[in-house]
């Protein structure tokens, strides 16, 4: 059976693009195989993140019209042969989705796939709704400033009680906390917010900090999952974040001031 | 209710009338400026305007009366209207001030603050029914939630909430009875929602938005310094709302 997790946030622009296509290439690495959908109708910008923009045919709206089969629009990505994207459609809008077109989709990928994640657009209309409708489990994508904080919650309302979980009465969905965009200088100056202080407010289980980094928008114009860049510190965030979620203990990183020494002072790149 | 004046259809009763204490917000007025009292009621009203919205009030002109200022009354009630106010009645008017006001359909309440005149009059017209007991015979019960009220969801209890997690900003929740929130209260709280003076608020740490009890509020900026981010129970005193820290 698979498991299927909602990328999603509320709000707009906090990384949770990024954050489904790092995760799911992460997955698919390991071995287990990964469908990723992007939920996002008109709006499509998981194929640029991954590097497929150049090979739809099909999208998730062919499929639920019965207009293409999941095969035909299913894209297998060139590095990972685990990892498969499923693009949605630029031409039409959210309305061309259904609750029981999307469920019929998710089954049959339940089928084959281990792991479904659905990227979410931001908001809490219906694109919002359907991603998250049939999830297991969801990562809440959270910058670390207020308005971000304040919609993160709004979503894990929706969440509690609009998700199918919710709806039967059944195991809740599992929230998992992600801090995206940290940057510890700006925490330091106060002006932004601590992971402890995000953490008071939602009270939720972390499960990673992706810190602000120069390699995510590098690897959104080159069509890499920014996972793939072992050097970046974001990436290797992502990969931390994967082991997490599959049940390794590792220790957060990249939360703490970087002690730079004489050379760190006088060159004031990071990666 | 004795039988000899019970009606002689008094088995297919089409109504009834009970008796009942309501707490409805009153509108004081210090001026007779009608672009003033729009300007600054406006004001209070961006506050909290779901609150306001479809409110009733009563409209309190003693002040008015007593410096002899003449009020526009029916321009006054009309702007309230615009507002999305329910002007339900006033009180301490003067005599053409109550004759407009029974011309609109608004009720003249007594300037005593307990109204037991009015009660007391009214209540020899109604068909008392002692033998009916109040509808608080059966007392709800408690309602208990575990996990942590997120922004946007609205809980509302029959009795008595507690609430065991944190409240978030942007989360509403409401009581007949006493609300206890054993963890950060950012959102909401109102009790006494139907009237219950008696009603409490106690909360772990007070952050909240807007604090009720039967009606009578204070905002997140009306809080005192001393009080917040601090355990609190929150209770009425003199229709006057006090929030002591426990």
């Amino acid at each position: 059976m698979a498991r299927i997790i909602v990328v999603t946030s509320g709000k707009g622009g906090v990384g949770k693009t990024t954050t489904s296509a790092a995760v799911a290439m992460g997955l698919a690495k390991k071995g287990h195989k990964t469908a990723v959908i992007d939920f996002d109708v008109g709006l499509r910008n998981l194929d640029l993140l991954i590097g497929c923009e150049r090979r739809v045919v099909y999208d998730f709206v062919n499929v639920i019209n019965g207009e293409a089969s999941l095969n035909q629009a299913l894209i297998r990505d060139k590095r990972c042969n685990q990892l498969y994207i499923l693009p949605a459609s630029q031409t039409r809008d959210k309305d061309a989705l259904t609750k029981e077109g999307v469920g019929k989709i998710i089954g049959e990928l339940s089928k084959e796939f281990k792991y479904i994640i659905c990227d979410s657009p931001a908001g809490i209309e219906k694109g919002a709704n359907l991603a998250m409708y049939y999830a297991d489990d969801a990562f809440v994508v959270t910058n670390p400033e207020v308005s971000s904080v304040r919609d993160s919650d709004r979503m894990l309302g929706i969440l509690a009680s609009k998700s199918r979980r919710a709806e039967h009465n059944m195991e809740p969905i599992r929230e998992y906390l992600l801090l995206s965009r940290y940057s510890p200088d700006r925490v330091k100056l106060g002006e932004m917010l601590s992971v402890e202080d995000v953490q008071e407010i939602l009270s939720l289980h972390l499960l990673g900090v992706i810190p602000e980094s120069k390699s995510v928008l590098n690897a959104s114009n080159s069509g890499v999952p920014v996972i793939l860049d072992e050097k970046s510190n974001a990436g290797q965030a992502y990969a931390d974040l994967v082991a997490r979620y599959l049940g390794e203990d590792r220790p957060l990183r990249f939360v703490d001031l970087e002690k730079k020494g004489i050379l760190g002072k006088l060159f004031r790149s990071r990666a | 209710m004795s039988a000899d004046t019970q009606p002689a259809n008094y088995h297919h009763p089409a109504l009834e009338f009970k008796s009942s204490s309501l707490t409805v917000p009153v509108l004081v007025l210090f001026s007779n400026d009608l672009t003033l009292i729009s300007t600054q009621l406006d004001e209070k009203l961006k506050q909290a305007p779901e609150f306001f919205k479809n409110s009733p009030i009563l409209v309190d002109l003693k002040f008015l009366t007593a410096k002899q200022l003449n009020l526009e009354f029916v321009a006054f009630i009309k702007a309230a209207r615009d507002k999305a106010l329910i002007p339900i009645g006033i009180r301490g008017g003067s005599p053409e001030q109550t004759r407009q006001a029974h011309e609109l359909g608004l009720a003249v309440f007594s300037t005593h603050n307990t109204e037991t005149n009015i009660s007391a009059v009214k209540q020899e017209k109604l068909p008392a029914k002692p033998d009916q007991a109040e509808d608080a015979d059966t007392f709800p019960a408690t309602q208990l939630i575990s996990h942590p009220i997120r922004s946007g969801q609205r809980i509302y209890a029959k009795g008595d909430l507690i609430v065991l997690a944190q409240v978030s900003a942007g989360a509403e929740i409401m009581a007949e009875g006493n609300i206890h929130v054993y963890g950060t209260l950012r959102g909401r709280a109102l009790a006494g929602i139907q009237g219950n003076n008696d009603s409490r608020i106690f909360c772990k740490n007070l952050q909240a938005e807007l604090v009720s009890i039967a009606g009578i509020y204070k905002i997140s900026e009306d809080l005192d310094e001393s009080v917040r981010n601090k355990p609190v129970q929150i209770f009425l005193e003199d229709q006057a709302l006090i929030i002591n820290g426990i």
